[in-house]
């Protein structure tokens, strides 16, 4: 993974590694103890990737995404984002990035939609013209019309959140740093706020890089994942092969109406639960291909019905960690 | 596409802007502001009552008139409140910005996050406070024995050393909220103490006070020394009255000390994340 930066590459982190220094029982003149938060973490996003960043509580993400978002500087290690070292030029930095914290807002409560949009304009020196195409652009594509002139204390979550979407974007940066974007969402909302990430990155080229606990928006969105916990990079593949190394199982579930038979059942498959009326059989396709182990099962007597499924993805993630003791 | 050059608005062209739309969000419960801007003008000037009703009993403290007096007074309160219309971003900083994370949302603003918290708000309810400083200025003036034509020139000068003083103060108490998350409420003594001790002269303090308002915190420099340039009036504790044209300029110079402390302390917070 230590490879040199290449011009295609929007992001490179390498060997980066962060350090807290915390104080023993809160007083002035208390021991200090040092928190390693990244313990040496390298990758490269591509330019116009979508990269889904994840891990559970804890495990470093939000360190990641405030260095390379140059608000906080790293023990060592390297970092360039678009050419730049983050933390060494701030503002030359943050004027190219696009960031949306899901539980932060970075309108103005007492202004409008369109008042902030303007406020923003000035402060990262978007020209007029450019301003309005770009506003116009996206008012259409996150469906801003309505609520363009409503104060931003006044709008719904989902509302909020696609003016912050617009408002991350207005001053057309190339990178789209997006933390927890559809927390709290309903379901259209969450929809609608995935769509158009994607419309996003294929139609303008923006490099995403997201963070999420919504294993869905990773689904949805992401084409590779990179999974963190303890301060260290677990994992950095695309979603489907994360799913076949980590979880590869399928379940099969039989309905019976009487109780179910006892069974033995061939090599890689076995019984997970039985209930009054019906089994569980976990199986690994590797070993006992589905329709093997259908036709195995296809004649037990009282069978109802039977349904085969693959593990959700807050399974395969759960596991992960499990396995990871993240 | 970022390459393209940009037309950035300058400091004090973004500042105007932002003060704007403050304005904007201030207004927009228009019954709210001039209730609190009545109560601040009538609560600040009772006070001065207080100060009036003495001397009305007395004639004169320790040599001093009610007309120096009111000076002093009203200096020291227009010099606090543009300090506190500017400065608000400041005074909040610990409970809106530190506690609460959104200082990380400012840094990625690509823009001083001095000129940024300058433009958090304009504060108009302090028009209260400065209304009635500048008419007991006024009534100082009218009833102060020796009233020189300089006094023209050197009180705004002194108003916005005040301010810059007071501004400064505002500046460090939010440096320090990156220690203590909610701000020291003792650095109020420096914002309201300040005030309260700058509107009586500089002997009505023991040496120990007097020496903390004029090395530590220029108060003497910005208002009581211009004070005593501007009405004539020689310096009990015998510094020349020409040291009151010039003193003003250390209200600047602790501005500038504590916008170097904020800097320092903003690159703390950044190693720290803190």
């Amino acid at each position: 993974m230590q490879t040199p930066p290449s011009p295609s590459d929007a992001i490179t982190v390498s060997n980066l590694r962060k350090t807290y220094r915390i104080r023993e029982g809160g007083s002035w003149r208390g021991k200090t103890r040092d928190i390693v938060a990244l313990d040496g973490i390298s990758f490269a996003v591509p330019k116009g990737q979508i990269a889904g960043f994840i891990g559970p509580n804890g495990a470093g993400k939000s360190t990641a995404i405030k260095i390379l978002s140059g608000i906080l500087r790293p023990t060592s290690g390297e970092v360039q984002v678009n050419g730049l070292v983050p933390w060494t030029n701030r503002i030359a930095h943050v004027a190219r990035i696009g960031v949306v914290f899901g539980q932060r807002t970075q309108l103005w409560w007492d202004l409008s939609v369109a008042e902030g949009l303007a406020l923003l304009r000035d402060i990262y020196g978007v020209e007029p013209e450019r301003f309005i195409r770009n506003r116009a652009r996206l008012a259409d594509a996150l469906d801003l019309g309505g609520i363009m002139d409503q104060s931003v204390r006044q709008l719904s979550l989902g509302q909020r959140m696609r003016a912050e979407i617009a408002a991350s974007l207005i001053h057309d940066p190339d990178i789209l740093i997006l933390d927890e974007p559809t927390i709290g969402l309903d379901a259209p909302s969450k929809l609608a706020v995935r769509a158009f990430v994607h419309e996003l990155c294929r139609d303008r080229g923006t490099t995403v890089l997201l963070t999420t606990h919504d294993m869905h928006d990773i689904e949805a969105l992401a084409e590779r994942v990179i999974v963190i916990g303890h301060g260290r990079i677990l994992a950095d593949s695309p979603f489907e092969d994360l799913r076949t190394t980590i979880l590869s199982e399928r379940i099969l579930e039989l309905d019976f109406h009487d109780t179910p038979p006892e069974l033995t059942l061939p090599a890689g498959a076995s019984e997970t639960a039985r209930e009054p009326h019906s089994l569980t059989i976990t199986f690994d396709p590797r070993q006992i291909p589905a329709p093997a182990l259908v036709a195995h099962v296809g004649h037990l007597p009282g069978l109802d019905d039977l349904r085969i499924s693959r593990p959700s993805i807050d399974e395969i993630i759960t596991r992960f960690y499990a396995d990871h003791a993240a | 596409m970022t390459q393209s050059p940009s037309r950035t608005l300058s400091g004090p062209g973004l500042y105007r802007r932002m003060a704007g739309a403050s304005i904007v969000a201030q207004l927009r419960y228009p019954g709210t502001f001039v209730i609190q801007a009545i109560g601040n003008f009538v609560t600040t000037l009772l006070s001065f009552f207080g100060i009036w009703s003495l001397f009305h009993r007395f004639g004169s403290i320790a040599g001093w008139d009610i007309g120096t007096v009111a000076v002093l007074y009203g200096l020291v309160n227009v010099a606090f409140a543009v300090a506190e219309t500017l400065g608000r971003g400041f005074e909040v900083f610990g409970g809106e910005y530190v506690r609460t994370g959104s200082f990380d949302r400012l840094l990625l603003r690509p823009r001083s996050t001095l000129l940024l918290l300058l433009g958090h708000e304009l504060r108009l309810r302090p028009i209260g406070r400065f209304l009635q400083g500048l008419f007991v200025l006024a009534a100082g003036l009218w009833l102060a024995p020796h009233v020189q034509w300089s006094a023209a020139l050197v009180l705004p000068w002194a108003i916005a050393g005040g301010a810059a003083m007071f501004l400064g103060v505002l500046i460090g108490q939010a440096a320090l909220c990156f220690i203590t998350v909610e701000g020291l409420e003792v650095v109020n003594v420096l914002t309201y103490g300040g005030v309260e001790a700058g509107q009586y002269p500089l002997t009505m303090f023991g040496r120990w006070l007097r020496r903390f308002i004029t090395f530590v915190l220029p108060l003497a420099a910005v208002c009581y020394y211009p004070t005593l340039f501007s009405l004539a009036h020689p310096d009990p504790l015998g510094m020349p009255t020409w040291v009151g044209a010039l003193s003003p300029a250390a209200g600047f110079a602790f501005l500038g000390v504590m916008i170097l402390a904020w800097n320092r302390a903003v690159a703390g917070y950044v190693s720290s994340g803190s």
